[in-house]
């Protein structure tokens, strides 16, 4: 353990939401796959999101069986994994983004790559945790499966978000939303990822389920796409999560002009989150 | 029977490794089959449609002319190839298939490998006049388009997957996107003894009347139980069925058979068992082929029912404790093990049995005396463009 002045990075991340809180907006999580479009890309596309106003960036960890994601993830993954990303390669993203920005940074990805790290699951809490990472989120980790998780994680001041969905039921937030640490993170409907042109039509009750389980701030993510969505959660979340749609947004833009072209694409859902 | 700390849980293996979303959906399928085990009205209901619709019980056959070609003093076939549609699949179809309905779900989903589980799962669902989806790798639906013809006859709309590997793993990932968004509507039927609890132990339950019979059989033609029971091992649904049988009985030996492809040192093959590690895949931690990153491996064997990089959470727990030995047999023992059974016994056997029958010679070699009891999974029609390239005809 070193004894260090910086903060670590569950304070980071409450830091990030505080600031967002008292500036009255929403705060801005932007997933991005590591390695997608390619490895050499992904850290020019971080620094782009906190340009465009990301408060919050989810490092996407690429797996070979993403049974969450929608079609957008699963590419990108493929493309990273064909160029061999690793978990290693995303903790030298973080660790980068961290030193550079000091900014707020999430791991987002699967068990197995997860379990499979050198050194096992402590090896990695404590990794990450020295990179400046504040926590991970696992989406087929239900919380009947993460007691080994938090062993490695707690020790090192990282947290595990936790996913709730609609079909969750009140008895079983009632069980788990009150151990959550870190913010709140609220799947928007039933369904992988992926940009939609709706949003579920019963997010705003769903939100007010979880709320009356926590003070933590609130984070809605899956299929948000568009500053409307965004503008549309003011007063119902503290925080939007943006993943497919700000892929598409590089995937959309030409070679050279893709760090400006995610910029822009998060500048609007920030602007959204404002006014 | 491995026994449990909690329920859906194998010493080290099985669990949840599900999407929160899923999580009720899971729990209330638990609920909805214990509910239906303990139910009269269900089972004699289950019964009745395996008597009449299904064909069971199956027979068991003598086989003198192959144990003689394997040199072996027995071997018992318990024929699943002549269940409906063609392979043991069926009993868990038509099992969950009931389940859903009772259970108010309409609308079904199903993964599928060789297509015998989708077949079985379109047939079971005509039945009972649900809708049926069925998820199919590209690669596979090219290798076995006839099933896809018969899955569309029978009502099912097939949907390919062209992502990953294009096989069964993909399949199933598809097919549990489709349950993720559908949830409250949809019945996942799964077809392996793989997946999350409780879908091992419900598949095993259903598939366990293969052994049930199979016992029965056999001690009424040996007056005395098999000496080995060997079956093939994909997911492991066939083998946990007719294994179940035999587990508390210690003068039996029990051997799973997995796909061996161009062989384990080849690194192209689907032997979870004997060349994996533990991993968490599909909603389940169990044995996996992955590599040093925890990325799944893509796979080979000649037969698409087998080719999957993992294996249910009981076969893993049984090859740890030692009660099950798992081996593997390659491609071309496979196929020669096909054409050996077609030519002494008159049966065309699928190329994923036709793994269990290549693994006779050793068993013969450890004990010649022995009598031996295999589970022919399904009959090998499906496999024949297959294997027509392969000179097994001269």
């Amino acid at each position: 353990m070193t004894i260090s002045t910086a903060p670590t990075g569950t304070a980071r991340i409450a830091r990030a939401f505080a600031r967002a809180r008292a500036e009255r907006r929403l705060a801005l999580v932007v997933y991005l796959t590591v390695g997608y479009p390619d490895k050499a890309a992904t850290g020019g596309l971080l620094r782009a999101a906190l340009d465009g106003g990301a408060d919050v960036l989810e490092l996407g960890v690429p797996f070979s069986d993403p049974l969450a994601d929608g079609a957008t993830v699963q590419r990108a993954s493929e493309i990273a994994l064909r160029q061999r990303v690793s978990l290693t390669d995303c903790l030298a993203e973080a660790t980068t983004i961290v030193r550079e920005r000091d900014a707020a940074v999430l791991l987002m990805g699967y068990a197995n790559p997860f379990l499979s790290y050198r050194g096992g699951l402590s090896g990695f809490a404590s990794d990450a945790a020295r990179a400046g990472v504040a926590g991970i989120i696992v989406p087929d980790l239900p919380s009947e499966e993460s007691a080994e998780f938090d062993a490695a994680l707690d020790p090192e001041g990282l947290a595990r978000i936790d996913l709730y969905a609609p079909t969750t039921p009140d008895d079983r937030l009632a069980r788990l939303v009150p151990a959550a640490r870190g913010f709140v993170y609220c799947v928007s409907l039933a369904g992988v990822t992926g940009a939609r042109r709706a949003l579920g039509a019963d997010v705003a009750t769903f939100v007010a389920r979880v709320r009356r389980h926590t003070a933590l701030p609130i984070a809605v993510g899956f299929g948000i796409s568009t500053a409307e969505h965004v503008g549309s959660l003011r007063g119902v979340a503290d925080a939007v999560v943006v993943g497919s749609a700000a892929l598409d947004a590089v995937s959309g833009a030409p070679a050279d002009g893709r760090p400006e072209a995610l910029r822009a694409f998060v500048s609007t859902l920030a602007a959204a989150g404002k006014s | 029977m491995i026994t449990t700390a909690k329920p859906g849980r194998y010493g080290e293996f099985g669990g949840q490794y599900l999407p929160e979303t899923l999580m009720p959906a899971v729990a209330e399928l638990e609920a909805a089959w214990l509910d239906a085990r303990a139910d009269t009205d269900f089972q004699n209901e289950l019964a009745r449609v395996l008597h009449d619709w299904v064909g069971r019980p199956t027979p068991l056959t003598d086989a003198p002319r192959l144990a003689r070609a394997v040199g072996l003093a027995r071997v018992l076939l318990k024929r699943e190839d002549l269940a409906h549609t063609g392979a043991h699949k069926i009993n868990s179809a038509v099992g969950q298939a009931l389940l859903a309905k009772r259970m108010g779900k309409h609308r079904v989903v199903a993964e599928t490998g060789a297509g015998q589980h989708g077949v079985a799962s379109a047939a079971a669902c005509a039945l009972l006049g649900l809708e049926c989806v069925v998820y199919m790798g590209t690669v596979d639906a090219r290798r076995q388009h006839a099933n896809v013809f018969r899955m569309k006859l029978l009502g099912a709309e097939v949907r390919e997957v062209d992502a990953g590997s294009r096989t069964l793993k993909d399949a199933v990932n598809e097919a549990i996107r489709d349950w993720v968004t559908n949830v409250r509507t949809t019945y996942y039927l799964l077809g392996s003894a793989i997946g999350p609890h409780p879908y091992p132990a419900m598949v095993r339950d259903f598939q366990a009347v293969i052994g049930r019979e199979a016992r029965e059989q056999a001690l009424a033609l040996l007056g005395g139980l098999p000496d080995v029971v060997v079956a093939c091992v994909g997911g492991g649904s066939n083998a946990i069925g007719i294994f179940s049988a035999f587990l508390d009985d210690p003068s039996v030996k029990i051997v799973g058979v997995e796909a061996g492809g161009e062989g384990i040192a080849s690194g192209k093959h689907a032997a979870s068992i004997v060349g994996g590690s533990v991993g968490v895949l599909h909603g389940s931690r169990t044995l996996v082929l992955q590599d040093d990153q925890g990325q799944i491996r893509e796979t080979h064997s000649v037969s698409a029912g087998l080719d999957y990089p993992g294996v249910g959470p009981e076969h893993a727990a049984l090859a740890r404790s030692g009660r099950v030995r798992y081996v593997a047999r390659t491609d071309r023992e496979a196929l020669d093990a096909f054409a050996l059974l077609s030519r002494s016994e008159g049966i065309i056997p699928a190329l994923e049995p036709a793994h269990a029958i290549a693994e006779l010679p050793a068993i013969a070699k450890d004990d010649p005396s022995q009598t031996v009891l295999l589970c022919l999974s399904g009959r090998g029609d499906k496999d024949l463009e297959i294997v027509m390239g392969e000179g097994l005809v001269r």
